[in-house]
């Protein structure tokens, strides 16, 4: 190389410059650690993918504040897929060969998220998985590392069959859409109720695309069933619980629900309010669970939805979706490198502390203690976002750690008690 | 012999940036663009030349596509093999929906052909092998050598695809298949007195046109490593494999070559840059605008500047 | 799953219901493509946008069947608009221009579908009303009330087109411009303006089908691909260009998924208005009352 003297003097004066610069945030000259995602902020996952994306973003926020990773700053990208899988591949191809990120968090969602199982297996990528189900039960891929609180169906399914079978139900009717979520859910608990010898008389996988539940609500009627699982993405929950208002289940069913996704999203619960009680759900966070930091996230994160005008409440995603973020950190700050292999090992080798408690790897990358809940809606009223804050509305019934109260059944009584 | 040697070259060109050192995406674009232009291409043999608007583009590329998961899933078959029988059953699906249909005029054809994508695509999703409404994921087999990465591998298939879609095009075009066509789609009825063999002209160009269709739809799914119904049916597809004729002109099999390239183009630059909604915006615009303004496409305006000139 | 007659009896009552909101969705395109042979492969994507225009009105405080009665003048104004831009730049031009015109029509449902995904997103979109969200109970039975309010809506419009196509005077050049164009242009009366008229009225109706759409479940705006099928299968077998026929083909359709829906689960029922309409353009083409 020649050094010519302009060269030189202009190195050494743009060296003074920047020396002289005031120092706020240190960043290392590497250029930015790249993390990227693809998040569905439209379409049936939208309302959840919003709000669990606020709180990806106050984790970015949060750690470059503290100097980065790495010393260097976090840049963030994300891609809305409309809840769409068919986008996601595309979305990914981008992220890796036009922004070159570095580090991988999935979709929010299953049936976002399968489509790029395969992609990053064979790729050898990390990939920080966001409340999938059993996405990875057929890829088998080692550096997944799911941030929700289940692992199998039975993780799922236990609380809602135990206490179904306390009250004596012998029979069940399955509703699933048939999605990725749904059908990996499906399958598990089919099994188990099989086991647990109750009886299916009602069995109906639907298309994602169906909007009218009249039909299928009739037939679930017809079947008299003691038990109703239903497994189902945000659209069809919605349309399901107005069906079930509309025109009935009939009385002699014990319970509902189980595995509607959506019936956790502020926006939902606040159209659908006094709609529905009496309905049995999965969670996994409701008030009053007792999680270290998890109060303080919650009142932080409230200001800025009200600021971005998202889910104001933010329990089932966003704390969850901040503890991918923590992981991450220690991982990186962990091994000190970005490099895909050794984080994985970290992860797998370590208990992550995360403000929704500490989370330990099975080798499929599930939560080795699984901690789903099963909340029963009670006493719920219309057009009210703030009575959510309050223990009570959801009455947890599994598992025992976080117990709140008693199953009330049948369905149609338990959707007139007061709580 | 001129087109040949230009083929060898296409195919030669294509292969050397297979391997060379561009960055990967542009082969995951550039596959897109090949696709189409083997489906514009097919199209317009039961299209362009003999005047039957299809619709039904969807249903045969996404009939080619699960062929070529099944084979893949039951058998491991290569790809090579995948393309050859989608190719198949694809041209059987033609042949078929050709006896079925072909007797309708006009409208009655293409809405004929919609119907069978919406009836293909409820198979599907009522088909448990191949992941129902749900889809399946799919992992790739090893890359061949000398390919860097499969996506690379795919590209150059898709090249060699296209060359021998256009192939057949031409030769449809050149021969007394094309000549029969273009009687049909000036006058059927004064071709069927004339004693061109219309019935088995027009199976023929729905059969070929299936198959080519078909064999482009193989790939796919190893090319996202994930099939589902609802993006494999969608209308999509119809709509831009009729547009990229139109857009580049019908008469020539020229003309869906230049379509592909230039609407196929817009939409991949469009969709990294902006949003893949507005990809589908692209196509509704430059379909109105063509079909409106210059309904000969780009072939008929570069004929009317050399005849003014 | 066990064969119940009570559930049957339910499943048709349903179909009968489903059937002539079918109709009513249906019968602008009767107007339009079965008595003017234009091919209106828009008409679902009008429609919907007729839906989205009732989400909005109904946002400031509107009922919506109200709403939709209200958007119906100015879509009658857009009906005139699309026909006359048809006419001139296709129709005049003679056959040729069939494939052409159909390929704009595809292009324009593509463009409004687009349209409404970037104002609205690809979210479903709901209206609330009183008779959305109960039903009627009668013994054993449940009819929920906005398939009623659907009905209802539907028979007024079936039989309030076909009292104008035959007795007034507008209606009956409509239908003598369908039958023989050239006798009514020697008879003095200007044809294009009489289909003009025509293709209006259709897309007015429109406007108030969107309406009915959005009270009887979500749109989103992808929805007009899968309503090409239903609106094309109820017109081609009710035969072109017959308007008690489109109840009845309607009807017909309604009942079929229903009963589909109920013995072979949700999967299949998308197919069926489209293996009807096979069946039919296999078969009997003309439909059952076409001229």
């Amino acid at each position: 190389m020649n050094f010519t003297r302009r060269k030189v003097l202009s190195a050494v004066g743009a060296g003074a410059v920047a020396a002289a610069l005031p120092r706020r945030k240190a960043f290392a000259q590497q250029g930015p650690v790249k993390i990227g995602m693809s998040m569905p902020q439209t379409g049936s996952l939208g309302a959840g993918g919003q709000a669990a994306l606020l709180a990806l973003r106050m984790w970015v926020e949060d750690v470059n504040q503290k100097g980065g990773l790495l010393g260097r700053k976090v840049d963030f990208t994300v891609y809305d897929d409309q809840t769409n899988p068919a986008n996601v591949p595309g979305i990914y191809t981008k992220l890796l060969d036009v922004d070159k990120v570095d580090l991988l968090i999935a979709p929010y969602g299953t049936v976002p998220t399968a489509p790029i199982m395969p992609m990053v297996k064979q790729r050898g990528l990390l990939l920080m998985g966001n409340f999938s189900f059993q996405v990875n039960a057929k890829v088998q891929h080692d550096m997944w590392f799911n941030n929700s609180p289940w692992n199998d169906a039975s993780s799922w399914s236990d609380g809602f069959f135990s206490n179904g079978q306390k009250l004596g139900s012998k029979t069940l009717a399955v509703l699933a859409a048939d999605n990725d979520f749904a059908q990996n859910l499906a399958n598990g608990a089919r099994e188990l109720a099989k086991k647990a010898g109750i009886k299916s008389v009602y069995d109906q996988n639907y298309p994602p695309t169906t909007t009218d539940f009249s039909s299928l609500i009739r037939g679930i009627r017809a079947a008299k069933p003691d038990m109703v699982f239903v497994m189902s993405y945000p659209n069809d929950s919605v349309a399901i619980v107005r069906a079930v208002n509309e025109i009935g289940v009939g009385s002699g069913v014990k319970m509902f629900g189980g595995g509607m996704v959506g019936l956790q999203f502020t926006p939902i619960m606040s159209t659908l309010g006094s709609q529905l009680n009496g309905i049995v759900n999965y969670n996994s966070y409701v008030p009053g669970m007792k999680y270290p930091g998890i109060e303080d996230f919650l009142a932080r994160y409230a200001k800025k939805a009200a600021e971005a005008k998202v889910d104001p409440l933010g329990f089932y995603l966003p704390p969850f979706n901040y503890a991918i973020g923590q992981m991450l950190e220690q991982a990186v700050n962990g091994t000190k490198s970005l490099d895909q292999k050794k984080l994985a090992e970290y992860l797998h080798k370590n208990e992550m502390k995360t403000i929704v408690g500490p989370i330990s790897f099975d080798k499929n990358g599930e939560w080795a203690k699984p901690r789903v809940v099963q909340a029963q809606f009670r006493g719920v009223v219309d057009k009210d976002v703030e009575q959510f804050r309050q223990p009570g509305k959801q009455v947890v019934i599994y598992p025992n750690d976080y117990k709140t109260g008693e199953v009330i059944a049948p369905f149609e009584k338990a959707r007139s008690a007061k709580g | 012999m001129k087109y040949w040697i230009g083929a060898a070259a296409v195919l030669v060109v294509a292969f050397l940036t297979a391997i060379s050192g561009i960055n990967e995406y542009f082969f995951y674009a550039a596959f897109v663009v090949l696709q189409f232009m083997v489906l514009a291409t097919a199209w317009n043999i039961l299209g362009g030349y003999a005047g039957y608007v299809n619709f039904g583009t969807a249903a045969f590329f996404a009939i080619g596509s699960y062929t070529g998961v099944v084979l893949f899933k039951w058998l491991n078959a290569p790809l090579a093999v995948q393309i050859v029988a989608a190719a198949a059953v694809s041209g059987l699906l033609g042949f078929g929906v050709g006896l079925l249909t072909l007797r309708l005029r006009g409208i009655f054809f293409a809405i004929a052909t919609v119907a069978i994508i919406f009836i293909m695509e409820t198979m599907m999703i009522n088909w448990r092998y191949v992941g129902g409404a749900t889809g399946l994921q799919i992992l790739r087999p090893d890359v061949l050598p000398p390919f860097a990465s499969y996506t690379r591998m795919l590209f150059a298939v898709m090249a060699l695809l296209a060359v021998i879609a256009v192939s057949v095009a031409r030769y449809v075009q050149v021969s007394w298949i094309g000549r029969g066509l273009r009687a049909i789609r000036d006058s059927e009825e004064a071709a069927e007195c004339s004693g061109v063999p219309t019935l088995k002209l027009k199976l023929f160009a729905c059969t070929v046109s299936g198959a080519l269709m078909g064999a482009a739809g193989a790939p796919m799914p190893m090319y996202l490593s994930f099939i589902e119904p609802a993006s494999s049916f969608s209308l999509n597809y119809s709509v831009s494999a009729l547009a990229m004729p139109m857009i580049g002109g019908t008469v020539h099999w020229l003309g869906p070559v230049i379509g592909a390239l230039l609407l196929g183009t817009i939409q991949q630059i469009v969709t990294v840059t902006i949003s893949s909604e507005i990809n589908v915006l692209v196509i509704g615009v430059l379909l109105v605008l063509v079909v409106v303004f210059a309904p000969d496409g780009v072939i008929g305006l570069f004929k009317k500047f050399v005849k003014n000139r | 799953m066990d064969f119940s007659f009570d559930l049957l009896l339910e499943a048709l009552l349903f179909g009968v219901l489903l059937g002539c909101f079918y109709a009513a969705v249906s019968i602008g395109l009767s107007v339009s493509f079965g008595l003017l042979d234009v091919p209106h492969v828009a008409h679902p994507a009008v429609m919907i946008l007729g839906s989205y225009f009732t989400y909005v009105l109904a946002n400031y405080g509107l009922d919506p069947i109200v709403a939709g009665v209200v958007l119906m003048p100015a879509f009658f104004l857009l009906g005139i608009l699309i026909y006359r831009f048809y006419y001139e730049t296709f129709e005049k031009r003679g056959s040729e221009a069939g494939v052409r015109g159909l390929a704009f029509f595809f292009g324009l449902a593509f463009i409004i579908e687009v349209a409404l995904i970037l104002g609205f997103g690809v979210d479903q979109r709901t209206v609330q009303a009183a008779y959305i969200g109960s039903s009627l109970e009668l013994g054993d039975y449940r009819v929920p009330y906005r398939m009623l309010v659907a009905f209802g809506v539907a028979l007024v419009l079936t039989f309030s087109l076909t009292i104008y196509l035959s007795k007034t005077f507008t209606g009956r050049a409509i239908k003598a411009v369908a039958q023989d164009e050239p006798a009514l242009r020697l008879m003095g009366a200007n044809p294009v303006r009489v289909k003009q008229w025509a293709f209006g009225i259709a897309t007015g109706v429109s406007a108030l089908a969107g309406a009915m759409l959005i009270i009887v479940g979500p749109v989103e705006p992808a929805m007009d691909r899968l309503y090409i099928g239903r609106t094309f299968c109820v017109v081609v077998l009710a035969g072109l260009g017959s308007m008690t026929g489109t109840l009845a083909a309607g009807l017909i359709l309604g009942v079929a998924e229903s009963v589909v829906l109920m013995m072979f689960g949700a999967s299949w029922a998308p197919a069926v208005a489209f293996g009807l309409l096979l069946v039919v353009l296999g078969i009997r083409p003309q439909g059952l009352f076409g001229r």
